[in-house]
């Protein structure tokens, strides 16, 4: 069995807007060292593929800039490893791509020069840490066409405008999808993990977009229950999905929370990989307290943090609070300066005595390079 | 032909006997120092950092931990289509199957690793100290003194230099006298280990010395009394900034500490002279609701719920409720449950201390615990200072 990998990092960036100006969503960092690609991408390389290519859009210099030449994921492979695949230009349009249907017409010569009989694919707007090989145990198993992972969830009104999920006989068989259902209820969300034959992936791709269709699961997935047989793979370990500014947020900080970071971190020869910086350790002063935080390596502190993450290289001088937040990487926050439910983008400078409050289900947002 | 203006050959076989149970599976140089690094990292971040590109590790005691965290060299940027870094084993060759004997007999039995770069000069290392050294600085002033070999000296206070190898220059930097261990030193100036050759010069006095029966095949002892007899051209390069030799666990534990405070005497976090290292693949560090730490240093994947005072933590290691450690040094992957107390101690990898243990003595010269690799403390129990588990 062989398999590879494809990661969609530029769908779904105009969810989190702010922190996709300047970078992708598989770029846009995550508890103290990640990006949020790191995520798909260990899950890709533990589960045992060596060869993944990631489909970018727009604004992908710090998504290059964190890939290198994959070497941190041990992706940098003679036979295999990590292929960029930027937007094709088209003679008929300059446009780029919109959906993911067109996204993957891009990346069609990949997929057809690949020799793998399956292709996983995954989003990059979320964390998770799944084993596929067992998802595709699972596939082959079922000899079904198309699986697609989910999750159980109990999805209140607001949320359900944003999933898809999937209904399922008692063979794990999928019956029925429904897109944004816009209703409450405890649904099969699909988690936008889906494995497929990849010569079928090829041929659905062609056909669809010569019948100028654009959307994957609404267009050939949904049309083709009947015909190909589709089967759903639940994932029951953390799943967090970034959908906006206040869900980037509460991904975060779940990683406060104990079996969270159990189910991301501590699993057993399934490190979550990122690039790695030689930072130096993190340093406390005299004055440091810190309480039920996450810190990365590189931080000199020697104020207060409370319930926030910390990202590498951050400095934290004596009498700054830190409450509720998320610092990333560089930041500088000076003396007595107090900041509650603030997200702070890559090198922000606080400066001394400034208070700053946003609310903890409405995090204030800080751009890249300000200085408040 | 291909060929490198100057190599570095790091001796990096040293037991480190006076580290005890900390070197009883790996060699001194393999030593974890701060957090996340490993002794040898500072000298082969000098290197990189002096623009050294090429550079032979001769390793000869317990080289398993040593061999596998140089690797392919990359951390250090020192995969190299040519040069880069090598790890130089002793071996069995047709008519001569030695250990290595000593310092200069390691590196003559790798004559044709240094020939194959041609190199003009080539630089003695020893991978058991921790300083930050632009070597390309002390070549530009070899260069230019046009001497045979330079020796770079330190400064040391005159009370305490009959602990070591002590030069004695004249005006122009020209070394006059070589004195091993003086009982009455006649000057303060320590030789460092770090030689600047070039290459033809040791090249000829390397073979003259493996002919000579009698000698010692030591840099120290043979090598630079030699070239300093055929009145050779030694010069003296005086370097006068932070250098510790952790040979003793009093020196190790000193050196970890002097990493900490505001103003430290060692600043790992300059980022012109960048420590170069593997890195430990670790999720960021999690402080519980009750955790304390001050002046405290801390690797990656450290879970903390009690209290670290004073203390230089490695990766990996889980901290349980009101447990403290205090003035000590942790290494990676320890494991300490609730109510613990450590203090002045150093605990190596992978050791688990169970609940309610006491470890280490107060305040002294040898009055360290120390706790081998892997050693497992059931509960209750008491390990105090000056005392030894492995």
């Amino acid at each position: 069995m062989s398999i590879m990998g494809i990661v969609f990092s530029n769908l779904n960036d105009g969810n989190v807007s702010e922190l996709t100006e300047v970078r992708t969503m598989g770029s846009v960092p995550f508890c103290g060292r990640y990006r949020l690609i790191d995520f798909a991408l260990s899950s890709m390389v533990n589960s045992g593929i060596s060869k993944v290519g990631v489909i970018t859009k727009t604004n992908y210099q710090s998504l290059m800039d964190h890939l290198g030449s994959g070497k941190d994921w041990d992706l940098a492979r003679k036979n295999g490893g990590l292929f960029l695949l930027p937007p094709f230009g088209n003679k008929a349009s300059d446009r780029l791509y919109g959906s993911r249907l067109e996204a993957l017409k891009g990346a069609l010569h990949f997929i057809a020069r690949s020799t793998e009989e399956h292709v996983v694919m995954s989003d990059s707007d979320c964390i998770y840490n799944m084993d596929l090989k067992e998802v595709v145990d699972y596939h082959e198993e079922k000899m079904s066409d198309i699986t697609m992972v989910y999750r159980k969830k109990e999805t209140s009104y607001m949320e359900s405008k944003h999933i898809v999920s999937m209904e399922l006989n008692e063979n794990n068989r999928v019956v029925d999808i429904s897109i944004n259902p816009y209703k409450e209820g405890n649904f099969n969300q699909y988690i936008k993990v889906i494995v497929m034959k990849r010569q079928l992936l090829q041929q659905l791709v062609s056909e669809a977009i010569s019948h100028g269709k654009t959307e994957l699961e609404r267009d050939v997935i949904i049309p083709a229950l009947n015909i190909l047989s589709v089967y759903g793979y639940e994932y029951s370990g953390y799943y967090g999905r970034v959908e906006s500014l206040d869900s980037f947020y509460s991904a975060n900080m779940d990683m406060l929370e104990k079996e969270n970071r159990n189910s991301i971190f501590n699993i057993a020869n399934s490190s979550i990989h990122t690039k790695v910086k030689d930072s130096p350790p993190t340093m406390y002063g005299d004055n440091a307290h810190i309480e039920n935080s996450v810190i990365a390596d590189g931080c000199v502190i020697d104020g207060e943090v409370i319930n926030s993450i910390v990202f590498r290289g951050a400095r934290i001088a004596k009498g700054a609070v830190v409450k509720n937040c998320i610092v990333m990487q560089d930041n500088i926050i000076g003396s007595n300066a107090s900041l509650n439910a603030i997200i702070t983008d890559k090198n922000v400078v606080v400066r001394d005595k400034i208070v700053l409050s946003g609310s903890e289900n409405h995090p204030f947002f800080i751009r890249k390079g300000k200085i408040v | 032909m291909a060929k490198k203006e100057i190599i570095a050959m790091l001796l990096a076989g040293g037991q480190g006997s006076r580290l005890f149970a900390l070197t009883n599976k790996i060699a001194k140089p393999a030593v974890p120092f701060g957090s996340k690094y490993r002794i040898i990292d500072f000298v082969l971040s000098n290197c990189i950092n002096s623009r050294i590109d090429t550079v032979g590790v001769l390793t000869q005691y317990q080289p398993l931990v040593l061999n596998e965290y140089i690797g392919n060299g990359q951390p250090w940027d020192l995969d190299r289509q040519f040069g880069g870094v090598h790890v130089l084993p002793p071996y069995q060759a047709k008519d001569n199957n030695d250990w290595y004997k000593n310092t200069a007999n390691a590196i003559y039995q790798n004559l044709h690793f240094i020939n194959q770069y041609d190199p003009d000069y080539v630089i003695i290392l020893s991978g058991d100290h921790i300083y930050k050294m632009e070597y390309d600085k002390m070549l530009k002033e070899h260069k230019r003194t046009g001497a045979d070999c330079t020796v770079a000296v330190l400064p040391v206070p005159i009370e305490e230099a009959s602990r070591f190898g002590i030069m004695s220059k004249d005006a122009d930097g020209h070394i006059t006298e070589f004195e091993e261990k003086p009982a009455v030193p006649k000057s303060n100036l320590a030789s460092m280990g770090i030689y600047i050759f070039n290459k033809k010069i040791l090249e000829e006095y390397l073979t003259s010395d493996d002919a000579d029966e009698t000698s010692s095949h030591d840099f120290g002892k043979n090598i630079i009394p030699n070239l300093l007899s055929d009145g050779k051209n030694l010069m003296a390069y005086t370097f006068d900034k932070y250098w510790k030799d952790v040979g003793t666990l009093q020196s190790l534990w000193e050196a970890n500490m002097e990493l900490l405070g505001s103003n430290p005497k060692f600043d790992l976090y300059d980022p012109q002279w960048v420590i170069h290292s593997r890195n430990p693949i670790a999720p960021p560090q999690y402080f519980g609701k009750e955790a304390k730490v001050v002046n405290s240093m801390l690797g990656g994947g450290c879970e903390i719920e009690g209290t670290l005072i004073n203390s230089v933590i490695s990766s990996g290691v889980k901290l349980g409720k009101n447990s403290i450690i205090k003035n000590s040094i942790i290494f990676s992957n320890v494991e300490i449950a609730d109510n613990c107390v450590i203090e002045y101690s150093i605990i190596d990898e992978g050791v688990k201390i169970s609940e309610n243990c006491k470890v280490g003595g107060k305040k002294g010269e040898v009055d360290f615990a120390v706790i081998g690799r892997d050693v497992v403390l059931e509960c209750n129990s008491v390990v105090s200072g000056g005392e030894m588990k492995e």
